[in-house]
């Protein structure tokens, strides 16, 4: 037993948290200025952070993660890290020469108050920020939120790149949210087959699942181009995947630019994959082609063709609010339940939601935002279920009590293919199903007796 | 000689790697980029070390947090370690430097468990001692664990929560569970270093001397600077058992509360990683009067090495026959082992960038597999563990090594008794052997090779596309850069997941490993064919 001293009686904690389900902000900024074209993001805080945020990036995307940091130490933490920025942004441009820099603060740079706009005008005057060159900021203190309010400040960072206009281009913005690089290229290919012409941010593809060559290029093709993101005001509109991850980009680009848009939910599973089709078709005036009602009809087909294996499977799932909001409504879709859920992220809106979802259920689902790991294995110990869903953290729970485990979220250190394999829209989730399916009656094979083993299942 | 070594020579290769750069960043970086030639006296010239990170620059390096709570105190099974901080830290030192751990019979294991006071907004307003204290008490209610130990992040230091004085109040509350704390903040000092360096003194002060009864055992040593990543240590311990040595406490590879708590029970302290803990070896020494020597557990030549070292010193015939026995009995599987590997591996040649040793120790594995090392340095190191422990004294105590500290240490009224004599150390001594001697990567690598400090991923990428090394070996933040490269990587913190490494089955291990990694077909597949031959010289016709 690898969490034996887990005790499955519960006691209310007040100040220790046990096996976060969440982390800190900057690696969500970070991740989200990779999907900038020529973006070299930089940590602005000890190097620490940096260290440890391009080495949990790098594990679960198994790509180069380049990053740079103002490297802090005692004297900077005392008199400010404007110094160290400005010297940094020197640095970055001779050697590495980005197209952008796009800086995120840490709980040290937060705390001594250090202001990126500040820095950035002193580093124009000082020439250090070379003319046609970009330096974007976001702020994100790492004790307020998660690494999803990080990925959200830095998208939101992004959309202020903007710049006013009069004009339209007939796009429209895809904000995706916190999603794998495979799932920006679905959405892509989804609007493709729909005929409409989106600028996408941030867009990781390319960038974090890019080919091996014999050549290393250290901004790959691929991302959002800053001029792109100038020209993101002149938009028709803008769909914003998730309210954790999006919301806040596309409202300021709506109240600021006059760019109406829409939040949705992300698209996992069935339902939210129909509406995102639909606000897609609707916002852009055109018919949904064939394709793509064809492969949602094969997504119902195969929920038909399964559904004995998932009819009132209890489920335990933690992750990131947009994720899991669209996950549970999923899971009640093919009649299982989500039994408890849990994010490290807060937020009294999520709690609602999932309730709002699983209400037609027999019993209540446990639900907690803010919550732990370790408060999800006691639940689960007090009453089982036939299915983990996480990240690879959940590894040690599914092998204590004997849960199948399908790894999903972020992140996932141990596993490949979640950067190749989409699992948003129809085809996303087919594969979610086949990964269901398939660790479901791996378990049932494993579990029969002799007698009832059987072939076909 | 390569057709590479040819077109490049050291002084080249190293103008090339500073053209980059702005011109007083060109100048530091200088001295810290090391050709490295026997001078007057066989002595190497001197590097510049264990300075910051040039802001910007996208460097190795981690913070003291990872030196002290990641390096240092996460093999440590059964005290439970508590990041006072935001949530990240905690999150990111989670079981993520393979910290692997035999539960033993009494089962406690904290290890796979990350805990955090998870400190928001209004703890960083209003203070977060009143959060810690409460954290501490919950883990002491729920775990009642032999020991808590409580790690300041940066927030920490910067609105000076007293870690210190909550540890001793909860401590003396509990009576039964010793509390401590370490100002490990990650802007102290320049690197993980500061960090190693916070985390012994405070396990010298607060844990080591406190089991008063001597383990049962005989040859007792204690292993220094082994982490048992990969499970290293295991095999070690498995080396050691063998030979009839005791090994009281690894500090600290597959760690117990315990263990830590007899080390003054030791006859000997054998160092691993000189860089992490040579500090402590010295205050064993001061303060118990437990001589102790370098050694190296990395290449089974270096391997057997080490064993005959430990068996000089006890200079008991028993011990030495056996050790003899040993290695007499493990050499013939590595020598088969080698045998297989060496027709993919001779000749070709390595790169090193990793730690504050393992740089070091790595090249006579790859020495065993007929490889050589064409460029090395260290992430953490000091200018000692380049030159070895003669600069010790020349060495400039710069303000960012200042704010760490120095613990006093003396000699202990009761406790202190001197291993050996004068006389029985100085005949060890003329006879050869050496005591509290460390001599540094620089005299064991090639005339002409490259010793880098500090090096950094532009200077990387620049080295590999110059030198084209058949294998680099550095860290995960590195993997992926050089691959796209076309050249094989091996993580030396993690190993790839793969180990262990150090002792004789280790060294089978790596010699089966590089023979995988460098006779791998994949790195001929770069191109496609019709980018070989990208001119079409034939064409199919149909009609």
């Amino acid at each position: 037993m690898l969490l034996r001293h887990t005790p499955v009686e519960i006691k209310e904690r007040k100040a220790l948290t046990i096996n976060p389900a969440k982390t800190c902000q900057p690696i969500g900024a970070m991740y989200a200025a990779l999907g900038i074209h020529g973006c070299l993001p930089h940590s602005h805080g000890s190097q620490g952070c940096c260290a440890y945020h391009r080495s949990t990036l790098t594990r679960h995307y198994k790509e180069p993660i380049s990053a740079s940091t103002s490297s802090f130490t005692e004297g900077a933490s005392v008199f400010g890290g404007q110094a160290n920025l400005v010297q940094a942004l020197n640095n970055i441009f001779n050697v590495y020469d980005p197209e952008v820099v796009a800086v995120h603060t840490t709980c040290l740079s937060e705390t001594i108050g250090d202001d990126l706009n500040q820095i950035r005008i002193k580093a124009e005057k000082d020439g250090k920020l070379p003319k046609g060159k970009y330096m974007i900021g976001a702020p994100t203190p790492s004790y307020v939120g998660s690494h999803v309010t990080g990925f959200s400040n830095m998208v939101k960072a992004m959309a202020q790149m903007a710049e006013p206009t009069d004009k339209k281009n007939g796009k429209i913005n895809l904000i995706p949210g916190w999603v794998e690089p495979c799932d920006m290229e679905e959405l892509k290919r989804i609007a493709a087959l729909m005929d409409i012409d989106i600028t996408m941010f941030p867009d990781t593809s390319g960038i974090l699942n890019g080919p091996l060559t014999g050549e290393y290029k250290m901004f790959p093709e691929g991302g959002v181009t800053v001029q792109e993101l100038i020209e993101s005001a002149q938009a028709t509109a803008t769909i914003a995947l998730g309210e954790w991850c999006s919301a806040d980009a596309a409202r300021w680009l709506d109240s600021k630019h006059k760019v109406p848009c829409s939040i949705l939910d992300m698209p996992f599973g069935l339902a939210a994959t129909d509406r995102f089709v639909n606000v897609m078709r609707t916002v852009a005036g055109v018919s949904v082609p064939d394709a793509i009602t064809h492969e949602r009809g094969q997504l119902v087909d195969f929920i038909s063709d399964m559904h004995q294996y998932f009819y009132q499977k209890r489920v335990a799932i933690f992750g990131d609010p947009d994720q899991l909001i669209s996950m549970c409504e999923f899971l009640r879709s093919i009649d299982m339940y989500p039994a408890y859920v849990v994010t490290g992220t807060p937020g009294k809106k999520f709690v609602k939601r999932i309730q709002e979802i699983c209400s037609d259920m027999p019993f209540e689902v446990k639900v907690k935002a803010e919550g732990d790991m370790f408060l999800m294995h006691q639940w689960i110990k007090n009453e089982p279920v036939d299915l983990l869903i996480g990240n690879s953290y959940g590894k040690y729970i599914a092998r204590d009590e004997d849960i199948p485990f399908v790894r999903w979220g972020f992140p996932i250190l141990d596993r490949q293919g979640h950067q190749y394999f989409p699992t948003v829209g129809y085809k996303g989730a087919l594969r979610l199903l086949e990964k269901f399916v398939g660790v479901l009656l791996d378990r049932k094979d494993r579990d029969s007796p002799e007698t009832s083993f059987e072939l076909v299942l | 000689m390569t057709k590479n070594k040819a077109q490049w020579n050291p002084t080249d290769i190293k103008e090339e790697l500073l053209k980059k750069y702005p011109p007083k960043v060109a100048r530091k970086r200088a001295k810290q980029i090391m050709i490295n030639e026997a001078l007057e006296a066989g002595t190497p010239p001197e590097i510049v070390a264990n300075v910051r990170t040039i802001p910007g620059i996208i460097t190795m390096r981690g913070c003291t947090y990872a030196g002290c709570k990641g390096v240092i105190m996460g093999p440590t099974r059964d005290v439970v370690n508590i990041t006072h901080g935001p949530i990240g830290c905690g999150f990111y030192s989670w079981l993520t430097r393979r910290n692997q751990t035999d539960a033993g019979a009494d089962g406690e294991n904290y290890m796979t468990y990350c805990f955090s006071t998870d400190m928001h907004d209004k703890d960083i307003i209003f203070g977060g001692e009143k959060k810690l204290e409460a954290a501490i008490q919950e883990a002491y209610d729920l775990l009642h664990p032999k020991g808590i130990c409580i790690f300041s992040t940066c927030p920490v230091g910067l609105i000076g929560d007293d870690v210190h004085a909550v540890a001793r109040k909860m401590k003396e509350k509990f009576g039964d569970c010793n509390v401590f704390a370490f100002s490990c903040e990650g802007y102290k000092g320049v690197s993980q270093s500061a960090g190693h360096h916070i985390a012994n003194n405070q396990i010298f002060t607060n844990l080591v001397g406190e089991n008063k009864v001597a383990p049962e055992g005989e040859y007792k040593i204690n292993l220094l600077g082994e982490y048992n990543i990969g499970g290293d240590a295991f095999e070690i311990d498995r080396i050691l058992k063998k030979c009839g040595i005791t090994n009281i406490a690894t500090f600290s590879g597959n760690s117990s509360y315990d263990q830590f708590a007899s080390a003054q029970h030791a006859d000997l302290s054998c160092v691993m990683c000189h860089r992490s803990i040579n500090y402590v070896a010295d205050m064993l020494e001061t303060k118990y009067g437990i001589p102790w020597i370098k050694i190296n557990f990395i290449g089974a030549e270096s391997t057997a090495k080490s064993l005959r070292k430990i068996g000089a010193y006890f200079g008991e015939k028993k011990l030495i026959d056996r050790i003899e026995e040993v290695i007499a009995e493990e050499m013939p599987a590595v020598e088969e082992a080698a045998k297989k590997a060496l027709p993919t591996t001779k000749g070709k040649k390595a790169m090193l960038f990793v730690g504050g040793s393992r740089a070091h120790h790595y090249q006579d594995l790859f020495a065993e597999l007929g490889m050589k090392t064409l460029s090395a340095g260290y992430e953490f190191a000091h200018r000692d563990d380049y030159e070895g422990r003669r600069v010790i004294p020349d060495i400039q105590v710069d303000a960012d090594s200042r704010n760490i500290e120095e613990i006093e240490v003396t000699a202990d009224p009761e406790l202190y008794n001197p291993r050996k004599s004068e006389a029985e150390m100085k005949s060890l001594e003329d006879s050869g052997f050496k005591f509290k001697e460390y001599e540094g990567i620089n005299k064991d690598m090639d005339e002409g090779t490259i010793v880098i400090d500090d090096l950094n991923q532009y200077e990387a990428e620049k080295l590999v596309e110059l030198l084209k090394p058949d294998v680099f070996c550095a860290g995960i933040k590195e993997k992926y850069s050089i691959q796209k490269l076309g050249v094989p990587m091996k993580q030396l913190h993690s190993y790839d997941y793969g180990g262990p490494y150090a002792g004789f089955k280790g060294a089978i291990n790596f010699y089966e490993e590089m023979d995988r990694l460098l006779g791998s077909k994949v790195w001929s597949y770069m191109k496609a064919p019709w980018q070989e031959n990208p001119e079409l010289t034939a064409t199919f016709v149909w009609d």
